[in-house]
């Protein structure tokens, strides 16, 4: 699993990369009440927003941690949005995206240095 | 390091060591360090509060006494409301309105005692309100601020017999009552209000006091504190406005669905600032609605989303909203034209490009559960 300094992570199954948020940014967002997926199909740059998590108090922008097309959308988000909360880094991915390009992967943060950079935050 | 607000600038009030050591995640908001939330987080705090009891912090409010011949009288050249017939015990919202009819800002004013008239406004604009009140009623009243106390809320259904355990006397109060008492060993100003819909208390209180009295009351396991985050989800399903959202200098109290707080006679008597606008209004009605929208389908609505009608045009603007953890689903406070403002008729309201199905229905939300007699 890599990760980025906007606390999404990212996960290489097969050739398909899994995305979500980081366990860090679901505890700092509080209770998810409202998930918006990005569309099947759908083409981002890495950086670009590409997904919306909201609280109860407010809405966050999510940014695609690499970029691709968009393969999956998580359906049960819409429908169970604490699921992220649950877990973050597991049950509740937002998406998998066909990757553009490989190399992106390999430049993101592994959990080691992830972990590091939230000490520094 | 318990005694550092996260930003030099900001002031504290007299409970912020104590929010620390709860574990509160702290903001900047009015120009004080508060607590945004507890480790319980918004959504339960809110929970809790609809079926227990929570206890705020509202200390960044502005308190105040007007002191003169006739405060009561003299209030009235600045607000829209009948003071004159204020009982002893009683207190009232009102607005304070500028020259245009405006609201500078909302508060609450009351008799607790004999002591004038007890004013509480907004923590963002208490220097601008008292200045203004200072000008429009110099060599009328003393405005006194009372900066030396802090100010506490304990709202929902549990929190009346939690404080009544402690101040026996609150017992015989109602809705908008208002009282000198006695209580934890200091003299306290106990209102029957809040602003989160439920029953509840709002108690001034000595500062050096406050950090006793809050940990007393949070002793009770009926008792949890709540963070802003909770105040505004809570106050929002109430249906209530929130100043520098839902209420500006642009905004008249009849547009703004505070009709309740206007006075017919004293609006017909021209006898306050900007009463030929209102007057204007109560009689032709005005030019916008404030309403509250319920969103059907799709991700809340939040401020500055605009809204538009069944054919697409824009109409209006949210001008608060969030989720509701009640009805679990987008709410929204906004303004309309008056030809859309009517419980049932079918909006949209526009979240990131896209329209969403939303009605226009009563206020509040969530009914209110206020203790009258």
């Amino acid at each position: 699993m890599r990760f980025t300094k906007d606390h999404e992570w990212v996960e290489m199954d097969g050739d398909v990369a899994i995305v979500g948020i980081t366990g860090y940014a679901a505890e700092q967002l509080g209770d998810v009440v409202f998930v918006e997926t990005p569309e099947v199909g759908k083409a981002y740059k890495a950086g670009e927003n590409f997904a919306v998590v909201e609280s109860v108090k407010a809405a966050s922008d999510v940014y695609a941690p690499i970029s691709g097309e968009v393969v999956e959308a998580n359906g049960i988000l819409s429908g169970s949005p604490d699921t992220v909360n649950a877990a973050p880094e597991a049950a509740g991915w937002f998406a998998k995206l066909k990757p553009a390009n490989p190399a992106e992967f390999d430049a993101l943060m592994d959990r080691h240095a992830y972990e590091q950079y939230l000490q520094t935050l | 390091m318990a005694e550092t607000p996260t930003d030099a600038a900001l002031k504290v009030t007299p409970l912020h060591a104590a929010h620390i050591a709860a574990g509160a995640r702290m903001v900047p908001f009015a120009g004080y360090d508060m607590p945004v939330q507890y480790p319980l987080g918004v959504l339960q705090e809110h929970l809790w509060t609809r079926e227990h009891a929570g206890l705020f912090d509202v200390s960044h409010m502005g308190q105040a006494r007007l002191r003169g011949a006739d405060p009561l009288a003299a209030f009235e050249a600045v607000t829209p409301g009948a003071f004159r017939g204020l009982k002893p015990g009683r207190q009232k919202y009102s607005v304070l309105l500028n020259a245009q009819g405006g609201i500078v800002d909302d508060l609450m004013a009351g008799r607790p005692d004999d002591d004038g008239l007890f004013v509480v406004v907004n923590g963002a604009c208490k220097d601008n309100d008292f200045a203004v009140m200072a000008q429009a009623l110099a060599g009328q009243v003393e405005i006194e601020r009372l900066e030396d106390r802090a100010l506490l809320a304990i709202q929902g259904p549990e929190a009346a017999a939690v404080f009544q355990a402690h101040v026996p006397a609150a017992a015989g109060m109602a809705f908008m009552d208002a009282r000198a008492l006695s209580g934890f060993g200091v003299d306290l100003l106990v209102s029957r209000t809040g602003y989160t819909g439920e029953d509840g208390y709002e108690i001034s209180i000595p500062a050096h006091a406050a950090e006793a009295v809050w940990n007393t009351l949070l002793s009770d396991p009926r008792v949890k504190p709540i963070g802003l985050g909770a105040r505004d989800s809570l106050r929002l399903e109430a249906g209530l406005p929130l100043y520098g959202h839902d209420l500006d200098e642009t905004v008249s109290p009849i547009e703004g669905d505070l009709g309740f707080c206007v006075s017919k006679k004293r609006t017909e008597a021209l006898a306050y600032p900007g009463a030929a606008r209102i007057a204007r209004e109560m009689a032709q009605g005005p030019a916008r609605d404030r309403v509250a929208l319920r969103v059907l389908e799709g991700a809340p609505a939040r401020e500055g989303a605009q809204i538009a009608d069944a054919s697409g045009a824009l109409i209006g603007v949210v001008t608060s909203g969030g989720f509701s953890p009640c009805l679990k689903g987008g709410i929204a406070l906004g303004f309309v034209p008056p030809a859309h403002a009517s419980p049932g008729t079918r909006l949209a309201v526009i979240v990131r490009g896209k329209p969403q199905p939303c009605d226009v229905v009563t206020s509040p939300f969530v009914p209110h559960r206020y203790v009258r007699k």
